[in-house]
């Protein structure tokens, strides 16, 4: 499989982008992917491992080494390589429900733990990946499949993330007849408004969309569940209900001064941005929202960079990421070797475009804030930041991050976005439904299933799990539809 | 001996493993003279074959020895008169050699019973004879189980002619009477013939027979014979010699023989048995041996009419269908005959006499030795080796061999020798068979194709009959591709780590659950490849004729070359109308609601009516799978069909060919064929070919595909048979050469019967299951979307949705990590991880009986201890990198364990590293078939000596290290040149027998008699008894390897379908070695993914006392299971020779040494919670181990582990671990090189003078001159200056006459020698001359055995006459000068100069692929009988060639005084067109190479190594 010294004699060779200074001028994608013979290359340095580490989504020292839905990556990179473009795509949606979606957005675990990765570079298997479906598209390979016959059966998908669509599109395809629930106006959940469209462009969710209707899945946007419609309605109109509310509860920076006016969760910023353009279709952009400002983003991690991204879209004075935690090192460090997910220094695209037009890196690293200060109209103009260091917890033993006496500092700030992760799935859900959580405010299922202490309800993804990526998401979507499947049926071909 | 077979059925050991191996020998007074001498020299001859019988721990009881005779009219006349009775005049009277019970009663009653059974036949008994014998020369085991030997005395009736018709009467009573009798045994029963026999030492057989010491008895003919068992189980009937033959050797294809010969007897019908055929049925007994049943069926076919010498050719046909030096009617003889009678294939020298003729027979692939002498005083003498009888050289008019597949016989009535030829084109010409051929014998490849289409698929269709019948991605893209575009079968690496079929929770086929057998130590397995003359593909379809009447319409049968058939051939089957031949198709489909046995039943009921309405070829076909159809799965249904034929005897009428959407992998069609197809047409693996194509996978012409693909199948089949030492499909077809894994007793008894299963498993329903599981999984029941796209299960190449793996990301991070960090926590993290249950071993089935009273940890023995039991596996320099290999042996040396050198030899540089601060010197060397770099040095520098029988991969075959993997670094320890390809041969060419293994143990022990001699088998059904059998052989470890392990390369269908678990062949080697009281001798080792402290103590516990680790230790230096071993591409540059990727290699022996050490530690935890202190201990205690409950596996209930677990011989007085006391004793102090050559040559040896002196040797002198040797290469390890020692030999060289000799020593032998001669040759010197007086001429006659100058490395050898076969095989640097030699010669070679002056046999230079050769081709006929895949012949043009040749010729006439030497340097010009040069393509261009690159002005090593790179086209 694949050319066994293709890793000897090519390069690994990304897709080109566009210069920072340049795509900041708008929101689109700024990726310009290699020719399909230059992609074939890029197949041709896959080793085909005995063990393909790239695919095995494990968890190794605690964290996921290798692709959660097992994609066949050796597989597909083999006829990637031979230019059969048509049997990747088969491959790859074996296991895969949207690789349009993670080839845009995944830190690719898979590369990470590609074998090549352990002396020199990793096989580009994510953008072999949107080679092999955007391929698929272009060439109109991938038609709505619509199931032959229909079970009869009904399902109700609460949440139209990526669990929720994987789960939809995989039980529909089976032949039963499925709703997908959205509070917000348009589905996708996070894909759609909790991503900038400069990550994950909005038509490419509009096309999944669109192809998922026309395969028969009932889209009801603005109905929050739980509020607009009551649980007890939906388990008796549906012989199933699957809750795929995402981890949607964000994590708060609770210090004084937290209502002042022009501190964001970032979700919510994002997702107002992403609505004005997709409700002008992108000829209104909020500047307004940014434009002149000093940015404070909150949190280290890829939505903290995201909002770094579009606020410098919007025109932003300045902006600054805190991160509590210490500058990762720029190699592998001694203990955390291949094939676990490196922890080193990754500048992303919103940090690179922060370098090119302010001349330096947003990132200030062991920081956090104390305080936020409001102006006298109660909107915020100011923070107090504060140095941290590593403490071992005496009682635990686990590492804490705790304030060094004397840093503190204030810093100009006009609008606040927090991006520090997320809590949990929101409570009036799981209320409704009754289902019990667990106590980080997951949905309790059992170990390796998805069915809630309510009979007939299901939940995975995030809500489930708890914040993840979103190809757990998927896969969750994927496993639960095959548990639900069997639920209904007595047994599961899916 | 009924109550002796019931005990023999508890635990893993089985009867029927038992082999026997031997030496055999005959004299015949050619004129028919009868003398006492030729009785007294046949006695003499197995006197000196002691070497060749095997004898019991005590050394007192023998295996088995005996002789055949002519009836002594003389002697019996006179000892019947002291009885009391006349017997009349010379054949007049027939004699009965019975074994009588010691019970009176019951003897008693048998003889009452033998009279009886006479007087019904209307025979006479004149009267019986108690047989005088001396029972105190017996050993104890001997003389406990010691028959009553009688005699009876039957009187010929007057209507009866004397002779066969006499003796047919007398097969008839004989018959009857061993059918109504069981505790009785009838040695010989005839008015011609008689066998004396027992379990004796050679010297008992003379000594314990009163009869035979008497000078009356005398014989024209005597035939003898010493067994050589693999066991001491006490047996007096399975002596030699059985009614006709003698037989060393061993067929192995007997179970289908037996079969075949059984089934048969409804088909042949004899007018000499007319009316009293049920009385001898059946024709052959089950419960014999294989030379009993092959001398069973002789019997029954010259009872019936047939000549004996007919019959045995018929039976071991020479090879006909690619062998272009036979006549035509020859052919069509054989044809004729291959129509009704399948070869008993196998290692075969067999002697045959029914008193007035003597013969001999050598199989196709002359693997046995047998050499004869004809004197001018009228005597033949044959035998396994010659010097066995002194005879005057003058008296000598020929010494000639036995040649493979010919037949040698002396008509004592005639009074004249016949030889092969003559013999052969009279029964050739007995009838007009090629007329007969002509108008009868139906080709497949000659019918037209009808005007029918094929059926085709759509694109869901085929993809739901993949579905349904289980096909996989990796099946698709990687097996079947790879066939349909190679013709060949994949090539995989690193062994397998999966569960087996039984444990898995994949839907693994049927198939899965067999595992294919293989030949090791009591026979060799062939080359299919490279000695593809003795194969043949050929099946036969239809009824098969009367063997016993020849007449035109026994060959009315359709004749099937190529047993994979196209759908185009199915076709032709299909629509068959030829008179005699029809098929008929029956469909293996049932209804998804029918349960699968009622299916199979009305299979037989379908069967049996195609039958009854004429049919002779049945059709087994499941097309028509659909909603609401499946298929009875095909190997089932293949095997219930050919065992219900078997049984109601039909399957010799019916021929069964399979027409099947299942078998994909040559695994399955091996399967099918071996369980009784004849052919079978995969029409699903042909449709996904086309798959293939229209997707674009596969550029390629669909016929040409499907062509390849059916041709890499077949010739996966030859391999596979070759393994068992096949030769030809139509004897593999129906023999049942496997052993099932995880199937129930209930199905094995019913569907497989006969095959081995010793665990118990799955039922017919649960193979139901699984057929619906994988129909629905195609065929939704409620007709809902499917995922009809292959599933990717990783059975090789992992994949995480798939099969388990026991090596795993997570598995190998952590023992990577802990090994790195030296972290035993983290250790621990990783051994609990590989143990988990659901990895699908047998020994992941098993738990720990703890101790109620655990030892303290700190009393356990220590870690240092331990690990002195640790060896790493045999990988060679060349699989694996420089690095890889000494980091290995460093962490090995300091840990006082042990690391193997592989088989690729090592360089000088570590051999001298040895003891010093960097010592990287292997203490294990292996002795591989290839033998590369196996010197004298070498040897010397062992602790251990490694013989490896076979590697768990890929047992029963060689390898093919290609071209551009031979760097120069490799090939210099190799002793070969580089960039070109080196070829081991799958068998050792000098072990084809347990005796020949013998004999190579005995070398090694000479060549370094302080290291211990270990042989290495792979675990499969009956490695126990084997491994008895290497036990009496000398060996003093015995490793038993499991089908799992293995890290280099191999056939993928070899790494998962060959081989057992160690926990059955390990348990089943101690058992046996209990059973027979050899434990004590013995080191048990085992190895095969021992992964954790758990697996170790499983395998302490179920016998073993050392184990080694392969492919942990490699993880641990950074492999991460690429599995691309193969390719040279290994990433971490621990498989690898390129050095980019060498650069990478991270291991240290730090890594390796904390494995080891962790590994030591957690087997003491164990051990501190069994309660024992030391390893030695626990050895055995299969007691403290149990099943496990609640584990969490598939169809755990059903597997049982009693026979692993309850060893039937634990708790009886003996010790069940190695004690050094009880060692084998190679009484090396009585060799001559003890006594003599080291005493006179102690001051020559250290180099201080020279010296030359005269011995006398014979036969039993084996390995003459070795320790001398190697006690030179001890001293001074470059060998002395030549000629230092020079010793002048009179007499027969025994066996490996020099082997292993260094520079310096000249051994000068007048006389001849045997097998072996100048093995080894390590700078030494060879000669070997025709005494002074001879009578004959030295270029005419035999003057060295077989397999001269095996695997010679470097020196000089001068033969003054003919070799036998495969002279030089594996010679990569000795040059030899020889007057002839036979067939095979210069196999394998990849260096050195042999020069021929005489005639070449068959297949000369096979495999050749480096050195020269220059044959004096003086009838320009060698062209026919060289193997010209890998050469070019040239004349001898060049001047360096011319002056080379010269030269040698010139040393040789120095050395032996040839006289053909003389005459050819006396007409230099003449000759020297006359001589041709063979030269290896590959090896030609390497040396035009580096010599162009050398005249640029680059040295040698630069030249050789841009050579290289330029021939593997890399720029570097």
């Amino acid at each position: 499989m694949g050319k066994p010294t293709g890793f000897l004699e090519y390069k690994r060779e990304n897709a080109k982008v566009l210069a920072p200074k340049v795509r900041i001028a708008d929101f689109h994608e700024f990726r310009l992917p290699l020719s399909r013979e230059k992609q074939r290359l890029q197949g041709a340095r896959c080793m085909a491992c005995g063990v393909p580490f790239c695919q095995s989504g494990t968890m190794i020292a605690g964290m996921t080494s290798g692709c959660p839905l097992h994609n066949l990556v050796p597989e597909t990179n083999d006829l990637v390589y031979t230019g059969n473009w048509k049997q990747a795509y088969l491959r790859l949606c074996k296991t895969h429900s949207f690789p349009e979606f993670t080839s845009r957005v995944c830190p690719a675990l898979c590369e990470a733990a590609c074998t090549c990765n352990l002396d020199g570079e990793p096989v580009a298997t994510k953008e072999n990946e949107r080679a092999i479906i955007e391929t698929a598209f272009a060439e109109g390979w991938v038609k709505p499949q619509k199931p032959k016959v229909r079970t009869g059966k009904t399902v109700a998908v609460i949440g139209s993330g990526p669990a929720g669509l994987a789960a939809a599109q995989e039980l529909n395809r089976r032949g039963h007849t499925v709703t997908v629930y959205e509070r917000s106006d348009r589905p996708g959940g996070l894909l759609r408004y909790g991503i900038p469209n400069m990550k994950l462009e909005k038509s490419v969710v509009d096309r999944r969309i669109r192809l998922m209707e026309e395969e028969g899945v009932e889209f009801k946007v603005k109905t929050d569940v739980g509020k607009d419609i009551k649980a007890e309605e939906l388990l008796k109109i549906y012989d199933r209900v699957l809750l795929t509310c995402g981890a949607s509860a964000p994590r708060d920076i609770k210090v004084p001064g937290r209502d002042a006016k022009g501190i964001w969760f970032a979700v919510d910023f994002l997702g107002t941005v992403t609505r004005s353009l997709l409700d002008s279709d992108f000829a209104k952009v909020p500047y307004e929202l940014a434009r002149g400002k000093n940015v404070l983003v909150i949190g280290g991690g890829d939505t903290g960079n995201d909002c770094v991204g579009t606020v410098i879209r919007l025109g932003a004075k300045s902006v600054k990421q805190l991160e509590m935690m210490p500058e990762p090192p720029v190699e592998r460090a001694e203990d955390n070797p291949w094939p676990q997910w490196p922890r080193v220094l990754k500048t992303d695209y919103g940090q690179e475009e922060a370098i090119a037009v302010f001349g330096k890196d947003p990132r200030v690293y062991q920081t956090t804030v104390t305080e936020f200060i409001a102006d006298k109209k109660g909107n915020i103009c100011k923070a107090k930041t504060v140095r941290l260091k590593r403490k071992r917890d005496e009682k635990t033993g686990r590492m804490l991050m705790v304030p060094v006496e004397g840093t503190e500092k204030v810093i100009p700030a006009e609008l606040v976005l927090i991006a520090a992760g997320f809590l949990g799935s929101q409570k009036y859900v799981t209320d409704a439904f009754q289902v019990a959580v667990n106590e980080r405010a997951n949905v309790d299922t059992a170990l390796d299933g998805y069915a809630t202490s309510v009979p007939r309800v299901f939940a995975a993804g995030d809500m489930r799990r708890g914040q993840s990526l979103v190809v757990w998401a998927i896969r969750e979507g994927r496993e639960a539809a095959r548990a639900v499947d069997e639920s209904l049926m007595g047994y599961t071909n899916l | 001996m009924k109550e002796v077979r019931k005990e023999e059925q508890q635990g893993l050991y089985r009867r029927e493993f038992e082999h026997d191996n031997c030496g055999i020998g005959a004299v015949v007074n050619i004129k028919g003279k009868k003398t006492h001498e030729t009785v007294a020299n046949a006695l003499r001859i197995v006197e000196h074959l002691e070497h060749r019988a095997g004898k019991d721990a005590e050394g007192e009881t023998g295996d088995g020895v005996g002789i055949l005779l002519q009836i002594s009219h003389k002697f019996f006349k006179k000892a019947c008169k002291k009885e009391g009775f006349e017997i009349g005049g010379e054949r007049e009277y027939g004699i009965a050699q019975l074994f009588f019970p010691q019970h009176e009663i019951r003897r008693a009653q048998a003889k009452k019973m033998f009279e009886i059974i006479l007087e019904k036949e209307d025979l006479k008994l004149l009267g019986w004879r108690t047989v005088p014998v001396f029972p105190e020369v017996l050993g104890s085991k001997a003389r406990e189980c010691m028959p009553c030997i009688m005699q009876a005395f039957i009187q010929k009736p007057q209507d009866v002619e004397a002779g066969i018709s006499f003796d047919r009467k007398l097969y008839i009573a004989r018959r009857e009477f061993e059918q109504s009798n069981d505790n009785t045994y009838v040695v010989s029963m005839s008015s011609r013939t008689i066998v004396y026999k027992g379990m004796f030492l050679v010297g008992q057989l003379r000594t314990f027979f009163a009869d035979l010491q008497n000078r009356d008895y005398e014989s024209a003919i005597a035939m003898v014979h010493s067994r050589f068992s693999t066991n001491t189980n006490p047996s007096w009937e399975r002596a030699h010699p059985n009614r006709f033959i003698v037989h060393n050797g061993e067929i192995n294809t007997i179970r289908g023989n037996a079969d075949k010969m059984l089934a048969r007897e409804e088909n042949m019908e004899s007018p000499y048995l007319k009316g009293e055929l049920h009385k001898v049925l059946p024709v052959v007994n089950r419960n014999g041996s294989d030379s009993a049943m092959l001398d069973n069926t002789l019997e029954f076919l010259v009872m019936s009419g047939m000549d004996l010498p007919l019959a045995v050719m018929i039976t071991i046909p020479e090879p006909w269908a690619y062998n272009d030096t036979i006549s035509q009617e020859k052919r069509d003889f054989y044809q004729y005959y291959a129509t009704m009678m399948e070869p008993w294939d196998g290692p075969a020298s067999i002697l045959f006499s029914d008193g007035d003729v003597m013969g001999a027979v050598l199989d196709r692939n002359g693997l046995r030795p047998s050499r004869y002498y004809i004197t001018s005083d009228g005597y033949m003498i044959l035998s396994s080796e010659v010097g066995v009888l002194p005879v005057p050289e003058e008296n000598i008019v020929l010494k000639e061999r036995l040649h493979p597949g010919k037949i040698l016989l002396v008509d004592t009535v005639q009074g004249k020798v016949i030889d092969d030829d003559e013999l052969k084109e009279k029964y050739a010409k007995a009838q007009p068979y090629g007329e007969w051929l002509n108008s009868n014998l139906v080709r497949l490849k000659d019918i037209k194709i009808p005007n029918v289409r094929v059926e085709e698929y759509t694109e869901e269709q085929r993809a739901r009959l993949q579905k349904a019948f289980g096909y996989t991605y990796e099946q698709y893209r990687t097996s079947i591709r790879n066939m349909a575009l190679n013709g060949t079968e994949s090539i995989g690496a690193m062994g397998t780590d999966t569960p087996l079929a039984v444990l898995s929770r994949e839907h693994r086929p049927l198939f899965d659950y067999f595992k294919q057998l293989f030949a090791q130590v009591t026979n060799p397995p062939i080359d299919a490849i490279r000695e593809e003359i003795v194969t043949s593909t050929s099946v036969y379809a239809g009824k098969d004729g009367n063997l016993l009447v020849q007449q035109p319409e026994n060959c009315r049968v359709l004749k099937i070359l190529h047993p994979i058939l196209t759908n185009t051939d199915m076709l032709k089957i299909k629509n068959l109308k030829q008179d005699g031949l029809r098929s008929a198709v029956v469909s293996t489909l049932y209804y998804k609601s029918t349960r699968l046995e009622r299916a199979i039943d009305r299979l037989f009921v379908e069967v049996d009516k195609v039958f009854r309405e004429g049919a002779n070829i049945l059709v087994l076909s499941d097309r028509g799978v659909d909603e609401n159809h499946m298929a009875i799965p095909s190997l089932l249904a293949v095997s219930a069909v050919h065992q219900h034929l078997v049984k109601t005897k039909k399957s010799t009428s019916l021929a069964i060919i399979v027409e099947s959407g299942e078998p994909r992998e040559v695994h399955h069609f091996a399967a099918l064929l071996g369980y009784g197809a004849s052919a079978v047409n995969p029409y699903l693996a042909q449709e996904t070919i086309r798959e293939l194509i229209d997707n674009h996978m596969l550029d390629k012409d669909y016929y040409a595909a499907v062509e390849d693909y059916n041709h890499a199948v077949l010739s996966g089949i030859v391999k596979i048979a070759s393994k068992m030492g096949i030769s030809t499909i139509q004897s593999y077809q129906g023999s049942q050469i496997f052993e099932a894994v995880g199937i129930s007793k209930e199905v094995i008894d019913k569907y497989f019967t006969g095959t081995v299963s010793r665990v118990g498993g799955i039922t017919l329903a649960d193979i139901e299951e699984n057929v619906e599981k994988l129909h629905s999984e195609a065929f939704d029941p409620l007709g809902l979307n499917t995922d009809l796209t292959l599933d990717s299960v990783g059975a090789h190449k992992m994949r995480s949705q798939g099969e388990e793996h026991r090596y795993n990301p997570r598995t190998i991070h952590l023992l990577q990590q802990s090994a790195k960090c030296g972290s035993y926590e983290m250790f621990k993290e990783y051994t609990k991880l590989v143990d988990e249950e659901n990895h699908g071993s047998l020994r992941g089935l098993m738990d720990f009986v703890y101790a109620e009273n655990p030892v303290p940890l700190d009393e356990v023995e220590s870690v240092e201890e331990i690990v002195k039991r640790f060896k790493t596996g045999a990988m060679s320099y060349g699989s694996i990198s420089q690095e890889a290999h000494e980091t290995l042996a460093i962490a090995m040396n300091h840990l006082h364990g042990k690391s193997n050198t592989g088989e690729g030899g090592e360089s000088e540089e570590r051999i001298a590293s040895s003891g010093s601060e960097n010592d990287r010197c292997s203490a294990i060397k292996q002795v591989a078939s290839g033998r590369f770099g196996v010197t004298s040095r070498y040897l010397v520098s062992a602790k251990e000596i490694q013989i490896k029988m076979a590697q768990g991969a890929k047992p029963g075959e060689g390898g093919h290290l290609p071209a551009k993997k031979v760097y120069p670094w490799v090939a210099k320890t190799r002793h070969s040149t580089p960039g070109v390809s080196l070829i081991s041969p799958p068998p050792h060419h000098d072990i084809y027998s347990i005796e020949d293994l013998a004999q190579l143990i005995y070398d090694l022990k000479n060549a370094n008699k302080f290291a211990d001699i270990s042989v290495k088998l792979v675990s499969e059904a009956g490695v126990g008894t084997v491994a008895a059998g290497v036990a009496k052989a000398g060996a003093q470890t015995i490793l038993i390897s499991g089908y799992d392990g293995g890290t280099g390369a191999a056939p993928r269908s070899s790494i998962h379908n060959a081989g057992l678990p160690w926990e059955l062949g390990l348990s089943e080697t101690h058992q046996t070695l209990l059973k027979n009281g050899l434990r004590s001798r013995v080191r048990i080792e085992t190895d095969g993914k021992l992964m954790s402290g758990r697996d170790v103590a499983i395998a302490a516990l179920l016998g073993a006392e050392e184990f080694g680790f392969a492919t942990a230790p490699l993880v641990t230096m950074g492999c991460v299971m690429m599995r691309v071993c193969n390719l040279d591409t290994c990433p971490v540059g621990v498989a690898t020779q390129n050095p980019e990727l060498r650069k990478r290699f991270r291991g240290k022996p730090e890594y390796v040494e904390n494995f080891m050490k962790f590994i030591a530690e957690e087997l003491r935890e164990y051990m501190a919670r069994l309660g024992v202190r030391t390893v030695d201990e626990m050895v055995g205690r299969s007691d403290l181990l149990r099943a496990a409950e609640n584990v969490d596996e598939p169809h755990i209930g059903k597997v049982d582990l009693g026979a692993i677990l309850d060893n039937p011989y634990a708790g009886k007085a003996q010790k069940v671990t190695f004690d050094p006391r009880a060692v084998y004793n190679f009484e090396l102090e009585k060799t001559l090189d003890e006594k003599i050559l080291l005493k006179k040559c102690a001051q020559a040896v250290s180099g201080r003078t020279r010296v030359e002196l005269n011995v006398e040797v014979t036969n039993t002198d084996r390995t003459f001159g070795t320790i001398l040797g190697a006690e030179i290469t001890r001293q001074i390890p470059a060998g002395l200056p030549e000629d230092s020692i020079v010793i002048n030999c009179k007499g027969a060289g025994g066996q490996s006459f020099g082997a292993f000799i260094p520079k310096g020593l000249t051994l000068r032998l007048t006389g001849d020698s045997n097998d072996y001669f100048g093995k080894g040759l390590s700078g030494g010197k060879l000669i070997v001359k025709i005494p002074e007086k001879a009578g004959y001429k030295a270029e005419e006659n035999i003057i060295v055995g077989n397999v001269a100058l095996y695997g010679a490395t470097s020196g000089t050898a001068f033969i003054n006459g003919v070799a036998g076969e495969r002279f030089a095989v594996r010679n990569s640097g000795a040059c030899a000068v020889v007057e002839g030699v036979g067939e095979h010669g210069c196999e394998y070679m990849t260096g050195g100069r042999v020069v021929v002056l005489g005639k070449t046999g068959k297949n000369f230079a096979a495999g050749m692929s480096g050195g020269i050769a220059y044959v004096l081709d003086a009838e320009n006929m060698l062209y026919r009988n060289i193997n010209k895949a890998m050469i070019s012949i040239e004349q001898v043009e060049n001047k360096y060639d011319r002056q080379e040749l010269r030269n040698l010729i010139e040393a040789h006439v120095e050395a032996t005084g040839s006289e053909i030497g003389k005459k050819i340097l006396d007409n230099f010009a003449y000759y020297l067109p006359h001589f041709k040069k063979l030269i290896p393509d590959e090896y030609k261009r390497m040396l035009t190479l580096s010599a162009k690159l050398e005249e640029k002005g680059l040295t040698g090593e630069q030249a050789q190594m841009e050579a290289f790179y330029e021939s593997i086209g890399v720029k570097h």
